[in-house]
């Protein structure tokens, strides 16, 4: 129940973040990803079942701030979760390469699956721009963003532990 | 390892679960318009007041940057400012052009007393949308201060965009540079339709897309400005959009294509006038959503036949 209500908290802290106050400190007009990172640690901590979970309702927050179609980002991170679940059992106490490498993954098949899904379907061809514009500096910002936050979630998730 | 097995089991179908969920969402959001709705009026409820705080925090933050900022840097922003000196002056020789043509332009449409007509909101930005893929923003106004969804958003003297969902204290526009956006537009010299959409490509370059423009006289020019047109079904007729930077015939030789360039800057935006009046499209059927416009206008037309007949 504990764990439940800590990330609750925790992903709408993080979409909260997302579309205020990184906006203001955002690079070429690029945030990060914070919920993808919060998706991706908690799989690789905790494995499949929780890896879609958060997934699932961290694509709902996202699909609420871009309107449209609901579900779409639910489905990208819940795939994002559950893949990443399986890594679960090569997880080394607090390595940050494994996840940063994970993260690193995940936010390129993210940006490439938004891009089939919303934008190649209406016939936005020039794949390679939004590549460049897009995916790649998204894809480095998260990562720089990880290494300072992934042992935050890797203490939160040690204490989640301890305490039941 | 049972247990293991079990549980690699169960997530499995929690996963198949959740993915037939997501579909019936997609799906639902695609055809209506019922799961987006209340869904998104409780979470807004309750996000919509943070991201009000924090927004003032980062304000706040930056704010402070800047007063503690080094010489070095102001050295370098003085350089710059110079150089905008420089560009301004230039603009400023071109506006004063465009003035003439402007006092034309407002006797021809009425633009003047038009603009100051509509009843209008002063609105903060206080969110922006999540992702990078998007052009939405919140702002802080919402149904308690008479904001309806389709209501024209305006800033600068500009189009910024349309209100796409309401809430008591929040609303989502969609800006008009937003890769789904369309807006039928006029030239406002000759009265020719086009439409203006955004594209994510241009997003940098900071211009619009112009397609389908009706130009068989040739009149058209680069530097025209474009306004929005009569015929739209949600826009209000003749918000300025922007000015045509670049314009080519189509290879069908009946439509031209092109670019122009916003009279707003999206990148900077950070308050917007929204005109709470809804463009009319039928008073018989004001209660229909007005995304229908032309279609309702054409069944009002065979219901007053049938009436007459």
């Amino acid at each position: 129940m504990k764990r439940k209500i800590v990330l609750a908290v925790l992903m709408f802290l993080c979409f909260v973040l997302q579309t205020t106050l990184f906006r203001q400190f955002a690079i070429a007009s690029i945030v990060p990803n914070l919920l993808l990172i919060l998706t991706v640690s908690f799989a690789f901590m905790r494995g499949k079942k929780e890896g879609i979970w958060v997934g699932f309702f961290c694509g709902l927050f996202m699909d609420l701030s871009m309107g449209e179609l609901i579900g779409v980002n639910a489905m990208i991170y819940m795939c994002i979760g559950y893949v990443n679940g399986f890594c679960c059992h090569i997880f080394f106490d607090d390595d940050i390469r494994m996840p940063i490498f994970f993260v690193t993954l995940s936010d390129l098949a993210y940006g490439i699956a938004t891009y089939l899904i919303l934008f190649l379907l209406r016939g936005r061809l020039d794949f390679l721009y939004y590549l460049r514009r897009i995916i790649i500096p998204e894809v480095l910002y998260t990562l720089i963003i990880t290494i300072l936050i992934y042992r935050l979630f890797y203490k939160i998730n040690r204490w989640l532990e301890a305490v039941g | 390892m049972k247990k293991k097995t079990n549980d690699s089991i169960k997530s499995k179908y929690i996963f198949i679960f959740l993915m037939v969920i997501c579909f019936a969402l997609i799906f639902l959001t695609f055809t209506t318009d019922v799961a987006s709705g209340p869904f998104k009026q409780v979470t807004q409820f309750i996000i919509t007041p943070v991201q009000n705080g924090l927004n003032r925090v980062g304000t706040w933050i930056s704010e402070r940057g800047v007063y503690f900022r080094d010489s070095a840097d102001i050295y370098e922003e003085n350089q710059t400012l110079k150089e905008q000196v420089d560009q301004l002056t230039e603009e400023n020789t071109q506006l004063l052009q465009n003035q003439e043509e402007l006092n034309r332009l407002r006797e021809l449409y009425d633009l003047d007393s038009q603009y100051e007509d509509y009843p209008k909101v002063g609105a903060r930005i206080i969110a922006k949308s999540s992702g990078n893929w998007f052009n939405l923003f919140t702002i802080d106004k919402g149904t308690n201060d008479g904001i309806e969804i389709d209501h024209n958003v305006i800033a600068d003297g500009g189009l910024v965009g349309i209100v796409t969902e309401v809430g008591p204290d929040w609303a989502t526009v969609r800006a008009i540079c937003d890769d789904y956006s369309n807006v039928s537009a006029m030239v406002s010299t000759t009265s020719d339709i086009c439409v203006i959409s955004g594209n994510l490509t241009l997003l940098d370059e900071g211009k619009l897309e112009l397609s389908r423009l009706m130009d068989q006289e040739d009149e058209v020019s680069v530097g025209a400005s474009v306004v929005t047109s009569h015929i739209s079904d949600k826009y209000l007729p003749g918000i300025l959009i922007g000015y045509i930077s670049d314009l080519t015939e189509d290879s069908n030789q009946l439509t031209k294509s092109g670019y122009i360039t916003p009279v707003v800057d999206f990148k900077h935006l950070q308050e917007v006038l929204v005109i709470t009046q809804l463009k009319e499209t039928g008073d018989s059927n004001l209660e229909n959503d007005g995304s229908q416009g032309s279609q309702e206008s054409e069944t009002q037309e065979s219901e007053t036949e049938s009436v007459e007949g």
